[in-house]
């Protein structure tokens, strides 16, 4: 896959830099969606009669989902995005295999993700005008949809800035202001029973709610790491004061809420309003949870500043001062040019790493290594011991030989069938043990197997049949049977056979 | 160099020995031994009887000290410190045979110059949050613990923080397509992605946290960390090792480097990562990261 051509855009020569800034600005907005008009570009170079799927839909349906089910720790599983846009892109062309529907929902995730390139991202070319009046040409990368860690090694999707400003909405104002004016929107919605808009307003306010449990997550982590690098003192009390107030208050808010939307799903009327509605407990009832999630954090951080701070402050201190290494090395050379960066890295890396004991060969053992043949690769694998089998004592009453005399005997004639008494008769004279194996298979034919006959087409078969007449045997007693032998409509089975399939 | 001889409490008063004894052959071949137990840096003086008793006659035995000295300067080594804790503590001077180089190292790294600081300031990255204070720098007690995923939003979260700084102030960061060597530095880390999904479930060599992770592998190897689980991409703690290396080689070469540059960060000795003052925003913006003050020249 090749990374999707850059947007080339010429502006015109700008009056100044102030309009030339805004003028910049927008281009970076327009080539957030250069990725999205690519999708629906280059379809048409897919193997495979793919222009019935509306590409940019698709991307902008994958990146509500990653927006909205992006969690507290992680964000989306890729897998779980894939089935959910599954629907979407079925309902665009309903006639094509679902394998060809995950495909296309792969293909669109993995070009936002833009995996074919070494930075995962998208990059377009614009230019401005320097100060001096000079035409500059600049490089803007951007991504729509990242890939992060997450618990326990693996990869989870989250939309990012761009995306979310450009593609999902104009959220870029303040988050807990924005929240209450979501919150605000959805009861006034609910109260006018204008469900859709309610619905739209409550995904707004969970993609709100993410991200304000996001900021506290990693004003926590930063305790972790430093107790000096947070205000214990004012700053972070506050905050944490302000989140469980934060917590408090959209729980009440949000439990009105849903006692307002169950009421309005359960007295609904219109079928659409009442899935709806039942949709929006879902979406409130996830709220809730996050917000409890990010309740038991808050309570988790005084214990956490204590024990950091007994290990960090209260040891006594160092004669020495030690290099500070985030504050002189770190953050004066993060903002370098990159080619005076380097040299800085290059420094620390060779002196920084350690040594590696360097392997050398003697000539004699070289020789000796280029000399010795390959290993032959096992292809088979280890060969198998040979089996050590016990002859088991042949115990069957009838031998093969018996058993082919039998079958001879009774291979009769279809127009033909005998007696019983007469069969074994002339068994008697063959051998003296064959009247019971040939009184067994009669028994046997008593009963013939015709589902078996059938299924394996046979072509003829065995029956016997009691009329009522006493066997007059020395050995044997019961029915006089008469055995007789049935012919079997193979070619019509055969054909009766595929019909059933 | 301290004497915290919790371990072993094996030395003694360095014994009266006579000054003049002439080197022996013997001697020469202890002092080459003592010096190959410390090109094996995994190696604990605690589990090897004969190392820690070279060590003890270095510490007791002058002359000998001097003579192992000579062979790890005759080798191209630096000897950083001789203790039961962090053993014979040797290191590659420059363009030493042992040294290690960037192109063995990462073999992307020799033609790319982005590669090249990105591994360069991943292994930065670590010793800042292995030892993010200067008082955990200097302590030879102080044990840092870091993980691959922490490493890589540390540094992420910095990134954004002169991203936001440079939109306040107005600046276009976006690099002129014809002079890439004049982006930004932290526009390079920004810009790579932190992770991505391979076919075979490994992680993506080319992602930060891969940069991070084999990063951590090598000085494991080197004997500078040592792995204590999998979480977060994996956890690591230092050795004291680590901390000598940081401290006494690569701290001062990249400052020396930096002063270099005409770059003169200022320290009263105190950590950087501190209170942002009264004023500043205090409202933490989503994504904005660590709360802390860092100080741009």
């Amino acid at each position: 896959m090749t990374a999707p051509a850059p947007a080339k855009i010429h502006p015109s020569p700008a009056p100044g830099p102030a309009a030339d800034e805004g003028l910049a600005r927008r281009l970076r907005a327009l080539a957030c969606t250069a990725p999205l008009h690519d999708l629906d570009v280059r379809k048409a170079n897919l193997a495979g009669e793919y222009t019935v799927y509306a590409m940019a839909e698709v991307a902008l349906a994958a990146i509500d989902l990653v927006t909205l089910n992006m969690d507290f720790d992680t964000g989306a599983d890729h897998e779980q995005i894939v089935a959910r846009l599954i629907p979407r892109i079925a309902a665009q062309a309903p006639q094509r295999p679902a394998a060809e529907h995950e495909r296309v929902a792969r293909w669109v995730l993995e070009n936002l993700i833009n995996v074919g390139s070494v930075d995962r991202g998208f990059r377009a070319v614009y230019g401005t005008f320097a100060p001096d009046g000079s035409y500059v040409r600049r490089d803007y990368d951007f991504k729509l949809i990242e890939e992060v860690p997450g618990y326990g090694g693996g990869v989870y999707l989250r939309t990012t800035d761009e995306a979310v400003n450009v593609l999902v909405g104009a959220l870029d104002t303040d988050v807990t202001s924005a929240q209450i004016a979501a919150e605000v929107k959805l009861e006034v919605l609910i109260s006018r029973g204008r469900l859709a808009d309610a619905q739209l307003a409550a995904e707004q306010a969970r993609y709100r709610t993410v991200q304000y449990s996001e900021t506290l997550r990693r004003a926590l982590d930063a305790t972790r790491r430093n107790v000096r690098a947070v205000d214990w003192l004012e700053a972070v009390p506050d905050m944490i004061a302000e989140a469980l107030d934060h917590v408090a208050d959209r729980y009440r808010h949000e439990n009105a809420i849903l006692t307002n939307i169950r009421k309005a799903r359960d007295e609904a009327e219109d079928q659409e309003h009442k899935r709806r509605a039942a949709e929006l407990v879902d979406i409130v009832k996830d709220c809730i949870r996050r917000h409890t999630q990010l309740q038991s954090r808050l309570l988790e951080a005084g214990p956490l500043f204590r024990a950091e701070q007994d290990r960090q402050a209260f040891a006594p201190p160092s004669g020495r001062i030690g290099l500070d290494l985030y504050g002189q090395l770190v953050a004066p050379l993060l903002p370098l040019p990159v080619e005076q960066a380097i040299r800085v890295t290059d420094a620390f890396f060779a002196r920084g790493t350690g040594l590696r004991t360097p392997t050398s060969v003697r000539v004699g053992d070289l020789v000796d290594i280029l000399l010795t043949p390959p290993l032959e690769r096992e292809h088979l694998g280890a060969e198998m011991p040979e089996p050590d089998v016990i002859a088991t004592p042949d115990d069957s009453r009838f031998s093969e030989e018996q058993l082919a005399r039998a079958m001879e005997l009774l291979d009769l004639e279809h127009e033909a069938p005998r007696r019983l008494s007469g069969l074994l008769a002339d068994a008697r004279r063959i051998d003296p043990e064959l009247p019971y194996l040939v009184a067994l298979l009669a028994v046997h034919a008593a009963s013939p197997p015709v589902g078996t006959a059938y299924r394996q087409g046979e072509q003829k078969l065995l029956f016997a049949v009691d009329d009522g007449t006493q066997l007059d045997d020395p050995e044997f007693g019961g029915a006089d049977l008469i055995v007789g032998t049935a012919l079997l409509d193979a070619a019509g089975m055969a054909a009766d056979r595929t019909e059933a399939a | 160099m301290t004497d915290k001889d919790v371990e072993t409490g094996t030395w003694g008063e360095p014994e009266a020995r006579p000054a003049a004894a002439p080197v022996t052959p013997a001697d020469a071949a202890d002092a080459a031994r003592l010096v190959s137990f410390g090109l094996q840096p995994k190696l604990l003086p605690a589990r090897d009887a004969e190392y820690a008793e070279l060590l003890r006659r270095y510490r007791e035995d002058p002359p000998f000290a001097r003579l192992a000295d000579a062979v790890a300067s005759g080798l191209g080594l630096v000897v950083l410190e001789v203790s039961p804790r962090a053993g014979m503590a040797v290191t590659a001077a420059e363009d030493s045979l042992f040294a290690v180089r960037m192109g063995d190292y990462a073999r992307r790294a020799s033609s790319d110059a982005g590669d090249r600081f990105l591994h360069g300031l991943a292994h930065l990255a670590m010793a800042a949050l292995a030892f993010p204070r200067p008082e955990d720098l200097a302590d030879d007690g102080y044990i840092g613990r870091i993980t691959v995923n922490g490493v890589d939003a540390f540094v992420r979260q910095a990134c954004q923080r002169l991203e936001e700084r440079a939109e306040e102030a107005g600046e276009n960061t976006d690099p002129a397509s014809d002079a890439p060597g004049l982006e930004s530095a932290w526009r390079i880390w920004a810009r790579r992605s932190s992770t991505g999904a391979t076919k075979d479930a490994r992680r993506l060599a080319g992602s930060t946290t891969g940069i991070v992770s084999k990063a951590a592998a090598f000085l494991t190897d080197s004997g500078f960390l040592q792995r204590t689980g999998d979480d977060s991409g994996g956890t690591y703690r230092t050795t004291p090792r680590y901390q000598l290396q940081v401290r006494d080689m690569a701290g001062s070469a990249a400052m020396a480097e930096l002063l270099d540059l005409g770059v003169v960060p200022v320290s009263d000795g105190s950590a950087s990562l501190t209170v942002p003052t009264a004023g500043e925003d205090l409202e933490l913006v989503a994504g904005a990261g660590l709360p802390f003050h860092a100080d741009t020249p």
